[in-house]
């Protein structure tokens, strides 16, 4: 069957630097993924910054085109689709933005975030109608509507910014969420209703959810399994369960270890970096080589493939080579929906 | 205990909307030791941004400030001039707004916007030291001297963070306030650029004003924490035990609903939505959600008051034990 839609080896790379030194970053290397309408799929992206998460978001948008490999929406190329299919594209997989500070138009009221998708899906058949859907929207996300309507996105906070995105991906109710970092700035009680609604629409509606974030603990709470980018590729993918509680790549260990634990009594453990990676000069071998306490001398020689480390789960690390490899996308092609229960 | 560094006493910031008064901070007092970590947590909206920039003063359009006085070393920062002002910030005090990292200068090179905050103060640096003081300050937060000569955007979001902790830092002032520096960031940057912060806060002997979300980090860094709700502090307490025993029912539903790595799917948001701001409830602004609430509630404000040494609450339920406990 056609997944509703599909990443294909996608790399992303871009241009930077001066007009004499222009040098490549891969922001995201041979991604893959798919999902399938019939098995909704809830999973986190984390890793470091500028890892490629917001790329990989606006590359399953449609946003950017990919440099190689591909992204399908019911088999058809996002960067070929006729008219139609990109309308129906375009209300089926849906965005929350990282950065509610910069997605806004200064100087139309918020309103129009939420009027202009209305009207353009015809979510409403009247006025009254529209009114009362974005009402009960911006309920869900905590906000009251007599006092968020009318003003301009200065005229609010970060986190009431931040979940106006999040009501207006409500409000379309589409089949696939990308979500970019969605609750960052707000409270902790805030962030447990605004993912508790999200995970509602994953289970009562099969909404996929892609939940990109640095938070390991929400990201734990809500999804069914993560993958970890580093440097533009995935270096650990699987149950989140098993992959937070037990990590397997020196890296994702590393972040595991540096979440700040909610008790003051629990001192962060001893600094366990092997300091920030010092250029961005394309490394042979594994992009991590530079930082990793288990440096190998194979490490920095060729780059390690994702090796399949159980049924459930793969890492991109040499310690691991025994085990079969993975392709890139086993993943997608068996969710790991049915196993967990 | 010595003289505070910073007092503020009873603050009141308004802004103006068609809509009407949003009243955004409330009656906020609270004092900051010489060296001392206080975080300020709270509902967003809850006015923390609000309340750093009126310290700041660098509130700007149809904002006001009410009422209050913010005290730093028998200054009132309030009477300042604009100009006066201008010399105290960074020099005395200073801020890393929210989202920062977008308000560095795109267009100009990261040594040119340090050398400004020297220069807007009067202590232009000499040719021969810019290039040493720079790479000092870069150093200081982690950063190498090549950093200098670079444009905000061929720094990834940890660097242009540190960058304007370099740049907050660049005068010595005695107080730093911190808006969410690390909001954006990986964890493990998260800690390089809070432990950077802590590293520069000790040296200088500064105190710091952390606001954010992360109740981690919180834990992990500062001393004291401000919980906010609608405009006012409600409670202010020593971290560990407003992470262990909390009072205000608020702080308490807070703690409560941070999530853990020992269960899953475990939300336990707030019912109910944030008060009017506009059109405040009457009482104690919490009590249309508090569980606890009674008839009193709803008529009286409490004010903020010491149940216990250094503990501090908003909440009549605990004007209750005072009242009727025949020892105090
Ligand atoms: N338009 C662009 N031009 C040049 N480089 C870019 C562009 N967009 C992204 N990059 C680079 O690609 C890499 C990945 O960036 P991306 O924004 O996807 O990271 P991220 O994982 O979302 O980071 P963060 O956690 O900080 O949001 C970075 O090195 C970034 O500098
Ligand atoms: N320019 C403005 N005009 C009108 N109201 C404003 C303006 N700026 C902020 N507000 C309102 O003032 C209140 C306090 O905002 P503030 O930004 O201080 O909150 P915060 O506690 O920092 O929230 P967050 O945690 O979401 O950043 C909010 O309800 C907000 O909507
Ligand atoms: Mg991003
Ligand atoms: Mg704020």
């Amino acid at each position: 069957m056609t997944p509703l839609l599909e990443a294909q080896h996608v790399r992303k790379t871009f241009l930077t630097g001066g007009f004499f030194k222009r040098t490549e970053t891969v922001a995201l290397n041979d991604f893959s993924l798919a999902i399938d309408e019939q098995q909704p799929i809830i999973t986190a992206i984390a890793g470091e910054s500028g890892s490629g998460k917001t790329t990989l978001a606006r590359l399953l948008l449609g946003v950017i085109v990919p440099s190689s490999g591909s992204v399908r929406y019911k088999g058809v190329d996002v960067s070929s689709m006729k008219r139609d299919q990109w309308r129906a594209f375009r209300q089926d997989v849906q965005a929350i933005y990282q950065d509610p500070f910069e997605v806004y138009n200064p100087f139309y009221r918020v309103d129009h975030v939420l009027t202009t998708p209305i009207a353009k899906f015809k979510l409403a058949r009247t006025s009254a109608e529209a009114a009362d859907l974005i009402d009960a929207t911006l309920r869900k996300v905590g906000l009251r509507p007599e006092e968020t309507l009318g003003r301009y996105p200065h005229q609010l906070s970060g986190g009431q910014r931040q979940r106006i995105m999040i009501a207006r991906a409500l409000l379309l109710r589409p089949k696939i969420i990308i979500a970019d970092e969605p609750v960052s700035m707000v409270d902790a009680s805030l962030r447990a209703t605004v993912l508790e609604s999200l995970l509602r629409l994953h289970e009562e509606f099969g909404i996929s959810l892609i939940y990109i974030t640095h938070d390991l603990t929400t990201a734990y709470q809500l999804c069914r399994d993560i993958k970890i980018l580093y440097r533009g590729s995935v270096v650990e993918t699987g149950d989140v369960e098993q992959v937070i509680k037990q990590p397997q790549h020196p890296y994702t260990q590393l972040l595991v270890g540096s979440i700040p634990l909610p008790d003051p009594s629990r001192r962060w453990g001893e600094d366990t970096t092997t300091g920030t990676r010092q250029s961005d000069v394309a490394l042979t071998g594994c992009l991590f080589a530079d930082r990793c306490p288990r440096l190998m001398d194979r490490c920095t020689t060729a780059t390690p493939p994702l090796f399949q480390t159980s049924a459930t789960r793969a890492t991109a690390c040499y310690l691991y080579e025994g085990e079969t490899q993975a392709s890139a996308n086993a993943f997608a092609e068996q969710p790991i929906a049915n196993e967990v229960s | 205990m010595s003289a505070p560094v910073l007092q503020v006493e009873n603050l009141h910031v308004h802004y103006q909307t068609s809509a009407g008064i949003v009243k955004a901070v409330n009656g906020v007092s609270f004092q900051l030791q010489k060296g001392e970590r206080l975080g300020l947590v709270g509902e967003s909206g809850s006015g923390k941004t609000t309340t750093a920039l009126a310290i700041m003063r660098m509130l700007e359009g149809p904002a006001r400030i009410a009422g209050g006085e913010v005290i730093l070393d028998e200054i009132d920062l309030l009477k300042l001039s604009d100009d006066e002002m201008r010399m105290v910030r960074f020099d005395r005090i200073s801020m890393v707004p929210q989202g920062a990292m977008n308000s560095l200068n795109p267009v100009m090179r990261i040594r040119e916007q340090i050398r400004d905050i020297f220069e807007a103060h009067g202590r232009a640096l000499a040719r021969s030291e810019v290039e040493a003081t720079i790479a000092k300050l870069l150093a200081r937060v982690g950063l190498r001297p090549e950093v200098a000569g670079m444009y905000p955007h061929e720094l990834s979001g940890g660097m242009k963070q540190r960058v304007c902790i370099a740049m907050a830092i660049a005068l010595k002032p005695q107080v730093i306030i911190a808006d969410e520096p690390t909001s954006a960031l990986d964890v493990v940057v998260q800690r390089q650029v809070v432990e950077t912060l802590g590293d520069v806060q000790r040296e200088l002997d500064a105190a710091v004003i952390l606001v954010g979300h992360d109740m981690g980090l919180m834990a992990q860094f500062v001393d004291r924490i401000g919980v906010m709700y609608a405009g006012r502090l409600v409670e202010l307490s020593p971290v560990a035990h407003v992470f262990s025993s909390p009072m205000h029912p608020y702080a308490r539903q807070l703690i409560s609903s941070i999530p853990n790595l020992e269960e899953k799917r475990l939300f336990k948001g707030i019912p109910g939505v944030a008060p009017s701001l506009l059109d405040p409830p009457s009482g104690c602004p919490f009590h249309p959600r508090c569980s606890e609430a009674m008839a009193r509630c709803s008529v009286e404000v409490p004010a903020l008051c010491e149940t216990a040494p250094d503990r501090w609450v908003a909440c009549l339920l605990y004007d209750e034990v005072l009242s009727h406990d025949p020892t105090s």
